[in-house]
């Protein structure tokens, strides 16, 4: 919202000293933020000019320029005419417009300068409102009024721009800060000074010869307000003044009957509309849209109508869309002598949904679906009736239809110790009755309780606490104190907030970096992680509003994510990656709608229970990424490439460290090379999976190949983590250490002779570690010697040779016997 | 060893006699004090210390002498042999010094020659600064509550007061999950983290929600359709708008230092009332708006910072929530923890945070 200052004072009676800066200081402390204050950013000659000649000119590109001579009078120094080519085409011969000359500088630092451009030489420019910095209206030029002044007139003042204007960011509840009035009210609050309400005038009562008007929907439109105008001279031109105040706050002059509706909209927050009464075919009905119903409204588009939409209609049909737009057919042209003015007050929720519907905003629009003050709609009328006679002659109806009347304000009941208690500072009962009255309320005393009445103006002003709200801001929100609560002693993190920390230091302290990635993946994601038609990770939520229509869905892996990441890395350069993400991802079964419950209580339990269990399942995962090599060369030696044990690896450090061991199984699983693949089970669950990536899942997504990858349900783990870790008891004997060398077939896995090992060895055996893997010439084809440490301790004596030796033979044994393997000689 | 000689001559064991015992000791530490290394030194062992030498060969024939001259003999071998010993071993000290201090002369090294076999791992600041400011509120006796991305309608919008036709339900823009009839979105706020909470527990109430959340914002400099907010949630008897600011004037000054403070201003969130804007001081000027002589960078001159939106928990939302309101009132406020990491780490690019660029988090480490 946009306030000439000098509008502002029109209604009140701001001190002479007061700087704009302690005003909007003021004001932003009121709840009217300052957005900013705009002054002529312009320098240099910006003078009034009247066009004396154009010739358009079709260009190769499509384009039509109009070659123009203005007259811009001495200010170009020869009072010759000024040959200027300009694209706009909404002006003609004879009108008077903005022209800045070569050496004057737009807002943007923009030099103005006699340049050569479509064949002429462009000595200066014809000027736009968003040129000037002063409306985003880029569709034409401005066209000033023709008594605006003469050629070669300071263009500043005309336009206003030697004037400040405050633009202020509004909050939605304070709709009625749309409006000089509005804004006006609060500078006379902040200043304890009076204010002069503009809608505060002397209106003729509603009689019978009005033009006819019938509401059927009396809560979508409560008041229907018509005043008339006859013989009005559709060619008279809008005031200066007037065009600049629009201009000042955003809108470009139209015509003067439409300036007028703007005008009166932007002083009172009255949204106005003007029908040529000439086009309207008797009665108006106010009702709401049936199905099938359309409209052309006034910007071309023909709409398609809801049955919540309220249309205006005649004998002709619907001629305008309540509140929000009207139709083409009855608006005001260039030929309108008798004019029917409309105030309306419609529902707000009805306009917030119909614009919505039809995608139409308008400043209208934006009043009517935040709340206008419903009392007013006889003043703005009036006050529209006055310009249009007071500048287009003609005489006001007689005629005055009033349909309906303002809604009552609800009564709020207020315990007068409500602000204090609320914002901590001594405000006293005399002092929140003296602020409510302020800020317009009507209030009685009912015992311990304040009646309070907001004021027509106020629809937001609802509950109690919104009455805190009032009078806190006129206390200062910047006078509350600053006192810490009073929390009491809590029991800082969960533990699976502090295993999630844990997880995270550890990847990250192993050389992992972390990454955050947007869960949108599209089927394409998918399709290059070479996952199987009836793979459960295709099984995923779909966004019914994706921001691009290749990501619409939502990630059931983290996978696509971590290695688009890393592909963008080897694209930089960055060729050695370990990366980790660990985050929530949506499970994909559809759990029927969830329900939308009441909110006047809590809901039941059983409500409750419906409702989070309709929310898919987002468990936390953690993966990895590995490119590269995991160790770089230098000058100890060459690097190691990263490979599928680093990524299984990454997965056992993470159960590790809460406390789990993961089993380990072959698998074949997408995005895996299958024969590179485990699977990650805990307590015989397949928690994850891990290992080297398929090459073409490594070409699809551009990165190297052998890369490695590893993901798993962090939640599943969380959910058998151990959370008192207990002491080991230990032996201070002296240890035994037997190796063994055991020939077993290659399909027989190490986890398996391990297990064998470890179930023969007895009570006594410490640790089973594999530590050589031998293939080769001393073996036959087909087999494999796998080489482990045994350890034996006992934890009451020193154990004797044969002991150990029996324990090594009986663990020999049991791998001899169920995966036929023979001792290495 | 040979055994006693019970006849001895005298003269035949002339090598006792206190000339050749002397001559025999000089001529030992003089090999001693010529051994110039460890190697040298172990040849003289053999000649002059060890079994063969002179005088242990000396010692060998004092068991033929006489009683008397044994006594006298054995006296004169033993000085000598130990003195001998003694400046064999002293010897021996220096020169196994010496050669220490050659082998660490010669295994000197280049210790300027890089380690960076295994790069270093790190975690994501967004990680680290929520876990930062989790720790502050957590601190305060406060606990961390967190909750679903995928929410349902009823819980993001409805039950913080956001009803179906609320002009901020569009204002924000929402994520829908497909079909829309299931109401379920992407949450836009960590809010229905607050309500969870207050549905679930009892108060007192003080929990911090930090968490991902979803809006459909064009991707740029400044804006990601995936963000990161903490908000905060107290809900107890007598909690007014003096403890909201408490907390976050407390807040701030652990995240940035002693003097900081906030400044609130009118505004306007559905689900509190009164509503408040906070702003912080600028941590860089101080509130002064100058920088090294010109306007500060980090708060373009304003002094303050605008950090997110605040109040006193709408009565409309306990009631939802099942808090009874003639008994308790709360405060609630949020910001975004993606701005705050920029502006106090100096992240100039958005983008910069989701893009995983392993340079960009590198350097934070593991730790904030």
């Amino acid at each position: 919202m946009r306030a000439p200052l000098s509008w502002i004072k029109d209604y009140v009676a701001l001190p002479d000293t007061l700087t704009i800066d302690e005003l909007t200081d003021r004001l932003t402390a009121l709840g009217l933020k300052l957005e900013a204050i705009h002054r002529a950013d312009i320098t240099g000659p910006l003078v009034v000019g009247r066009v004396l000649t154009m010739d358009p000119e079709p260009q190769k590109n499509g384009k039509t320029i109009n070659w123009c001579t203005v007259d811009v009078g001495d200010a170009n120094g020869t009072g010759e005419p000024q040959g200027i080519v300009c694209g706009a085409h909404n002006f003609k011969p004879g009108d008077l417009v903005v022209v800045i000359l070569p050496g004057g500088v737009l807002p943007g630092d923009f030099v103005i300068s006699a340049r050569k451009t479509y064949g002429h030489v462009s000595a200066g420019m014809i000027c736009s409102g968003r040129e000037l910095g002063i409306s985003d209206d880029h569709d034409g030029i401005i066209v000033l009024p023709t008594d605006a002044g003469v050629p070669g007139q300071d263009a500043l003042p005309i336009l206003g721009l030697d004037e400040e204007v405050i633009e202020f960011e509004i909050n939605p509840d304070r709709a009625y800060a749309m409006s000089l009035r509005g804004v006006a009210r609060e500078a006379a609050l902040g200043f304890q000074v009076p204010f002069t309400d503009p809608a505060l005038r002397d209106t003729p009562a509603g009689n019978g010869e009005g033009h006819p008007v019938s509401v059927e929907d009396p809560i979508g439109c409560p008041v229907f307000v018509t005043r008339s105008v006859t013989g009005f001279d559709p060619s008279a031109p809008t005031p200066t003044w007037m065009v600049r105040r629009l201009e000042q706050v955003g809108q470009r002059s139209i015509s003067l009957a439409v300036d007028i509706t703007n005008y009166v909209m932007f002083e009172l927050g009255r949204p106005i509309h003007a029908y040529d009464a000439d086009k309207l075919q008797g009665e108006l009905v106010i009702r709401r849209a049936v199905g099938g119903e359309s409209l052309k409204t006034l910007d071309g588009n023909v709409r398609a109508l809801s049955e919540e939409d309220l249309v205006v209609t005649d004998a002709s049909g619907i001629i305008g869309l309540g509140g929000v737009m009207g139709g083409e057919s009855t608006e005001i042209s260039d030929s309108t002598v008798n004019v029917l003015v409309e105030a309306a007050h419609w529902d707000a929720t009805a306009m917030f949904r119909t614009g919505r519907r039809h995608k139409l905003t308008s400043e209208a629009g934006k009043r009517n679906e935040r709340g206008v003050d419903p009392e007013i709609c006889e003043a703005a009328a009036d006050r529209v009736v006055e310009l249009l006679v007071a500048h287009g002659g003609g005489s006001a109806g007689r005629g005055v239809t009033v349909v309906g009347q303002a809604p009552a304000t609800a009564e709020i009941e207020l315990e007068p110790a409500l602000p204090q208690l609320i914002s901590g500072m001594p405000i006293s009962a005399e002092m929140t009755n003296a602020i409510l009255q302020q800020v317009g309320c009507t209030t009685t005393s009912a015992g311990d309780r304040l009646k309070v009445w907001p004021p027509s103006w106020r629809p937001d002003l609802t509950d109690p606490y919104d009455l805190v709200e009032e009078v806190v801001r006129v206390v200062g929100y910047d006078d509350v104190p600053s006192v810490l609560p009073p929390a009491p002693a809590g029991l800082g993190l969960t533990q699976e907030q502090q295993w999630r920390r844990r997880l995270g230091r550890l990847l990250a302290s192993t050389g992992h970096v972390e990454v955050i990635s947007f869960p949108f993946v599209g089927t394409t994601d998918l399709d290059n992680l070479m996952l199987a038609d009836d793979d459960p990770r295709r099984t995923t939520l779909r966004l019914a509003n994706p921001l691009s229509s290749e990501e619409p869905l939502l990630a059931t892996t983290l996978l696509p994510g971590l290695l688009k990441t890393a592909a963008r890395n080897v694209s930089r350069g960055l060729e050695d990656l370990a990366l980790f993400e660990i985050a929530q991802v949506a499970k994909g079964d559809r759990m029927g709608p969830t329900p939308i419950l009441g909110v006047d209580q809590r809901p039941s339990e059983e409500e409750l229970a419906g409702l989070t269990e309709a929310v898919p399942a987002q468990p936390l995962h953690a993966a990895v990424v590995l490119c590269g090599n995991e160790d770089r060369a230098g000058w100890w030696g060459s690097g190691r490439p990263a490979n599928w044990s680093d990524g299984i690896e990454a997965m056992r450090m993470l159960a590790d460290s809460l406390g789990l061991e993961l089993e380990i199984a072959a698998a074949d699983l997408a995005p895996w090379h299958p024969g590179r693949c485990a699977e990650l089970r805990l307590a015989g669950e397949v928690v994850g999976h891990a290992g080297e990536l398929h090459p073409r899942v490594c070409r699809n997504f551009g990165i190297p190949p052998r890369s490695v990858a590893a993901e798993i349900d962090a939640s599943a783990l969380e959910a058998t983590a151990v959370a008192v870790p207990q002491a080991e008891v230990f032996s201070t004997y002296p240890v035994a250490k037997e190796d063994v060398a055991l020939v077993v077939a290659d399909s027989v896995t190490s986890a398996e002779v391990s297990s064998a090992l470890r179930e023969g060895a007895g009570p006594m055996c410490e640790s089973i570690r594999l530590f050589d893997v031998y293939v080769g010439d001393q073996i036959e084809a087909g087999f494999k010697s796998l080489a482990f440490s045994l350890r034996f301790r006992a934890p009451d004596r020193t154990l004797t040779d044969a002991e150990c030796a029996a324990a090594r033979d009986s663990a020999v044994a049991v791998a001899v016997e169920r995966l036929g393997a023979r001792q290495r000689a | 060893m040979s055994g006693p000689n019970t006849n001895y001559d005298p003269v035949q064991v002339s090598a006792l006699d206190e000339a050749s015992v002397f001559d025999m000791r000089d001529a030992a530490l003089a090999a001693i004090n010529a051994a110039i290394d460890l190697a040298g030194l172990k040849e003289v062992r053999s000649s002059h210390v060890g079994d063969r030498s002179p005088l242990a060969l000396a010692n060998r024939e004092i068991g033929a002498l006489p009683p008397q001259a044994r006594k006298d003999a054995g006296s004169r071998v033993g000085r000598a042999r130990a003195a001998v010993a003694q400046a064999f071993e002293a010897r021996q000290a220096v020169l196994e010094d010496e050669a220490q201090e050659r082998m660490l002369l010669e295994e000197r090294v280049d210790v300027t020659l890089p380690w960076d076999r295994h790069p270093m791992g790190a975690r994501h600041p967004i990680t680290m600064l929520s876990e930062k400011i989790a720790d502050v509120f957590v601190g305060m006796g406060w606990e961390i509550a967190e909750g679903p991305l995928v929410e349902a309608e009823w819980l993001n919008f409805d039950a913080l007061n956001l009803g179906p036709d609320h002009p901020a339900r569009t204002m924000q823009d929402t994520f829908w999950v497909d079909p829309p009839e299931d109401h379920l979105v992407l949450r836009t706020h960590t809010s229905p983290v607050q309500a969870r909470t207050m549905l679930t527990r009892k108060p007192p109430i003080y929990v911090a929600c930090p968490g991902r959340v979803f809006r459909t914002d064009e991707y740029d400099a400044t804006h990601s359709p995936v963000f990161h907010q903490v908000e905060g949630l107290v809900i107890d008897k007598g909690i007014s708008m003096a403890h909201l600011r408490g907390a976050l004037d407390h807040m701030l000054q652990a995240l940035f230092g002693e003097g900081m403070r906030t400044r609130f201003r009118p505004s306007y969130f559905p689900f509190t009332e009164p509503s408040a804007e906070m702003d912080m001081v600028c941590f860089i000027c101080h509130g002064s708006g100058q920088q090294d002589e010109g306007e500060c960078r980090t708060c373009r001159g304003e002094g303050w910072i605008e950090l997110g939106g605040c109040g006193i928990v709408n009565p409309r939302v306990l009631i939802a929530c099942g808090v009874d309101p003639e008994v308790y009132s709360g405060f609630a406020f949020g910001f975004g923890i993606d701005r705050l990491l920029m502006f106090r780490h100096g992240v100039a690019d958005m983008r910069d945070i989701f893009e995983g660029d392993i340079r960009f988090a590198t350097p934070f480490g593991v730790e904030l």
